[in-house]
């Protein structure tokens, strides 16, 4: 089964240059265990919510405003796919994200579509 | 037979639910066997080991079904990965009665108290799968519609399937805080019949009963765990007491003045002799000590002659393993039992300054007690006030009124 983990990070969380670099390295490395493992699917981080663009159809009128719903007390910060057996499987593997020291990490199983 | 499935089923639907991680069709595929049994039974007579039959019978029926649903599904894959998962169910001799099968039923615990679901769900989960309750007795001992119940039981079985939640015991290393989550999970059980926060009846028997079934269940899967030995002897002790616990009207009698003599003391023995396999693992852990000052209570023919200062040591271990003011009251009350009422307040007075209780009744209750004793009646006055208006029950409150109205007439 594939498991997405997507990786929150709190709002206002201020690391200094030295907390993320430190952060950083911890991700090549996670990254790099979970490829070696064989259970990394895909990931990837993503820019901070300040670059998001919303966009919405609404009766056929396309609307585009700046960033995502605000207010929010976590923002989506990457996330990992990983293939594993059982759902402790992954909330193992989501557990050793380095994030999930900071903010949290919600496991989702992905839906598995019958091959067309 | 009707007997032979509510103990059973859970059995046979664990194995068939780890083979299958699908609790729905484990069900499915059990009550189909059990249907089976019902025609073919009284016609070629019972099998030798019927365990044994039904196992491999609910595995034939659902590899069946799932052959029948592979006409025209889109699901072929799953439905294939599923009948290569059910040839994993061996085929068991129905005809050898001393044929072993297998035990999946701790894995099935695992999976139902699993914390990825919520609370309620693990315990209705729990209670339905392998305590032998109906959703109609579940829904009714939880005080919610049946169909509130039922939907709670399909959600958490899908959950279960559709998360892929494993039928599998933890590893070493997530073991002590899994088996922890599920002993909660059966006390939880246990308490809602003893607490009376619900129903018309004080005690629910039947959910007590069911906990502790659960209780002796995981005891035997898991003999070498101490806690769960603990907590079964805790269990036991506290439903030694049900008897002498409510008065001919139905109302609470404290534990200082309950009626021993009627006290199950068949039960008390039992639960000392678990208590007493628990203590030679070496493991010592909250559930233990509660049972162990449950012990000291259910030994003492009366509240004087109890072994207070005992009580109050092991609710000191008590505090230093699970530190929690409710803890430290209850150890002051020993102390003042052992030492004197001084003794007890100075503890008392502490736990009041902290704060953290000082909207428990129950603090108010032992503060204006101990004051009562040492004389300083106008204190006490003020106390037993104080507790009346945090008071949340009829009867607690009726209790403080009597104590109240006796002060008040010195």
């Amino acid at each position: 089964m594939q498991y997405m983990c997507l990786i929150y990070a709190p709002t206002g969380l201020e690391l200094t240059p030295e907390q993320s670099e430190a952060l950083f390295a911890e991700y090549g490395a996670f990254t790099q265990q979970a490829r070696a493992s064989g259970v990394m699917v895909d990931g990837a981080p993503l820019e901070p919510p300040e670059t998001a663009t919303t966009v919405r159809v609404r009766a056929g009128e396309r609307l585009v405003t700046d960033g995502p719903f605000a207010e929010t007390k976590e923002w989506l910060g990457g996330f990992y796919t990983f293939e594993c057996a059982t759902l402790d499987e992954a909330l193992d593997w989501a557990a050793k994200i380095p994030g999930a020291k900071y903010g949290s990490i919600e496991v989702r199983p992905v839906m598995a579509i019958p091959a067309m | 037979m009707a007997e032979s499935f509510r103990h059973d089923a859970g059995r046979a639907v664990a194995t068939l639910a780890r083979a299958l991680r699908d609790l729905d069709r484990a069900e499915d595929a059990v009550q189909e066997a059990y249907v089976t049994a019902l025609e073919r039974w009284p016609v070629d007579g019972m099998p030798a080991n019927p365990s044994a039959w039904v196992v491999t019978t609910a595995r034939n029926r659902a590899t069946d079904r799932l052959r029948r649903e592979r006409v025209g599904a889109e699901k072929l894959a799953t439905l294939a990965r599923l009948e290569e998962a059910l040839a994993t169910v061996p085929d068991l001799p129905d005809d050898d009665a001393t044929a072993a099968i297998p035990d999946d039923r701790l894995e099935l615990l695992f999976a139902c108290a699993h914390p990825s679901l919520n609370l309620e769900a693990r315990v209705a989960l729990t209670l339905r799968t392998l305590g032998g309750l109906t959703t109609e007795e579940i829904a009714d001992a939880f005080l919610v519609p049946v169909a509130t119940m039922a939907q709670r039981l399909v959600r958490a079985k899908r959950k279960i399937r559709d998360a892929g939640i494993p039928f599998e015991v933890p590893s070493v290393e997530r073991l002590p805080e899994r088996l922890d989550a599920l002993c909660a999970i059966v006390y939880l059980i246990f308490n809602q019949g003893y607490a009376a926060t619900s129903g018309a009846l004080v005690v629910r028997t039947d959910l007590c009963e069911e906990a502790i079934r659960l209780g002796r269940l995981l005891a035997r899967l898991l003999p070498d765990r101490a806690e769960v030995l603990g907590l079964l002897a805790l269990m036991m002790l506290h439903h030694a007491r049900r008897a002498a616990r409510t008065d001919a009207d139905g109302e609470i009698v404290t534990l200082e003045d309950q009626d021993r003599t009627r006290w199950d003391g068949a039960e008390i023995g039992a639960a000392l002799a678990v208590l007493g396999q628990a203590a030679r693992l070496y493991a010592e852990g909250p559930y233990q000590l509660q049972a162990a000052i449950a012990a000291k209570h259910a030994l003492a023919k009366d509240s004087a002659s109890t072994d207070w200062r005992g009580i109050a040591l092991l609710y000191a271990r008590l505090a230093a393993l699970a530190p929690s003011p409710v803890v430290e009251l209850n150890r002051a009350i020993a102390v003042a039992m052992s030492e004197g009422p001084a003794a007890g307040l100075t503890i008392v007075d502490r736990i009041d300054r902290e704060g953290t209780l000082a909207d428990y009744h129950l603090l108010h209750v032992a503060r204006a007690d101990l004051l009562r004793r040492l004389g300083r009646t106008a204190d006490a006055v003020a106390e037993y006030e104080r507790a009346m208006t945090l008071a949340k029950n009829e009867a607690d409150r009726r209790h403080l009124r009597e104590r109240l109205t006796t002060l008040r007439a010195r």
